[in-house]
């Protein structure tokens, strides 16, 4: 069945401020298994600017969470998870994220479109800290087999 | 660390591979909170038609990222970063995973620091990303 169209510009913010602590840091790092010192020593990271350890550059992935899924587990929009796989990830990063940072966020559905039997459903992200633009995410996720007249 | 003034166009980031477990699935589901089965179970994998367990292509895409960053030096340089997830990287069960290959390649300078680099990744000789592109900031070479 496909996709509730009527969603489409729809959007949602963060509910509470997002923390980025040195732990989730260190362990998203560990877990793409990368030891760049910045993302693990904050002395390293004082030496070379930054507030305290900087995030990796697709960190923010693990917290966009925050506000993408109530958008997509609405279930007037009608999405089926079991056959949704992730087209496409942009990251635009304006500033960079440091443990410390409280972030703000909101998710918008930009857009949902037909691609042959496929639906792709184009989500944007932007996190704000203070009202200033910290990085803008695009994810495009694929509803299998939805679109109208598939079988 | 390279230089805008000494990367030229068809500068290359000299090929590395990566390799992806059932662990480090784990390990990412848990760092990340994406717990979508299909990352973990093969049995639920399988009957929604993939081979097998799949890794989450948010890894596939750090993974990835890891030449353009320790290339550059500074991961903070890198302005944006765009990838499509063409193919599923398979993680078979067992104590060597999948290979990630990975290569990039300077295709353009924008002027102001800036250069566009295209990666591409493979496993098994299979294209996994496509369109995948970072643009990065180097030092100008005066500081």
């Amino acid at each position: 069945m496909p996709v509730n169209r009527a969603h489409i510009g729809r959007a949602v913010r963060s509910s509470t401020p997002i923390e980025i602590t040195r732990g989730d840091i260190r362990r998203f790092a560990a877990a793409i298994g990368d030891g760049n010192p910045l993302y693990l020593d904050a002395d390293a990271a004082r030496a070379k600017g930054y507030r305290d350890v900087l995030a990796p550059p697709t960190f923010l992935i693990t917290v966009a969470g925050s506000t993408g899924p109530g958008l997509l587990s609405d279930p007037a929009l009608g999405l089926n998870f079991s056959l949704v796989v992730h087209g496409q990830q942009g990251f635009t990063l304006h500033l960079p994220v440091c443990a410390g940072d409280v972030l703000e966020s909101e998710t918008r559905i930009d857009d949902v479109r037909d691609a042959g039997r496929n639906e792709l459903i184009c989500l944007i992200t932007e996190f704000t800290s203070a009202g200033s633009p910290v990085a803008t995410l695009t994810n495009t996720i694929v509803s299998r087999g939805t679109a109208a007249g598939a079988t | 660390m390279p230089t805008y003034d000494e990367t030229d166009v068809g500068t290359e980031l000299p090929e590395r591979e990566f390799s992806i477990t059932r662990l480090d699935l784990v390990r990412y589901a848990g760092a990340s909170g994406d717990f979508n089965v299909i990352h973990w179970n093969e049995r639920i994998a399988r009957s929604v038609g993939l081979p097998d367990v799949i890794a989450h292509g948010m890894l596939t895409m750090a993974t990835a990222a890891r030449l353009v960053t320790d290339w550059v030096g500074d991961p903070a340089a890198l302005e944006t970063y765009d990838v499509r997830f063409s193919r599923p990287v398979v993680v078979p069960d067992d104590d060597l995973g999948a290979t990630l290959v990975v290569s990039g390649r300077v295709v353009e300078k924008l002027g102001r620091g800036r250069v566009c680099i295209d990666l591409s990744a493979s496993v098994a000789g299979a294209g996994v990303l496509t369109g995948a592109r970072a643009i990065v900031r180097l030092s100008d070479g005066q500081g």
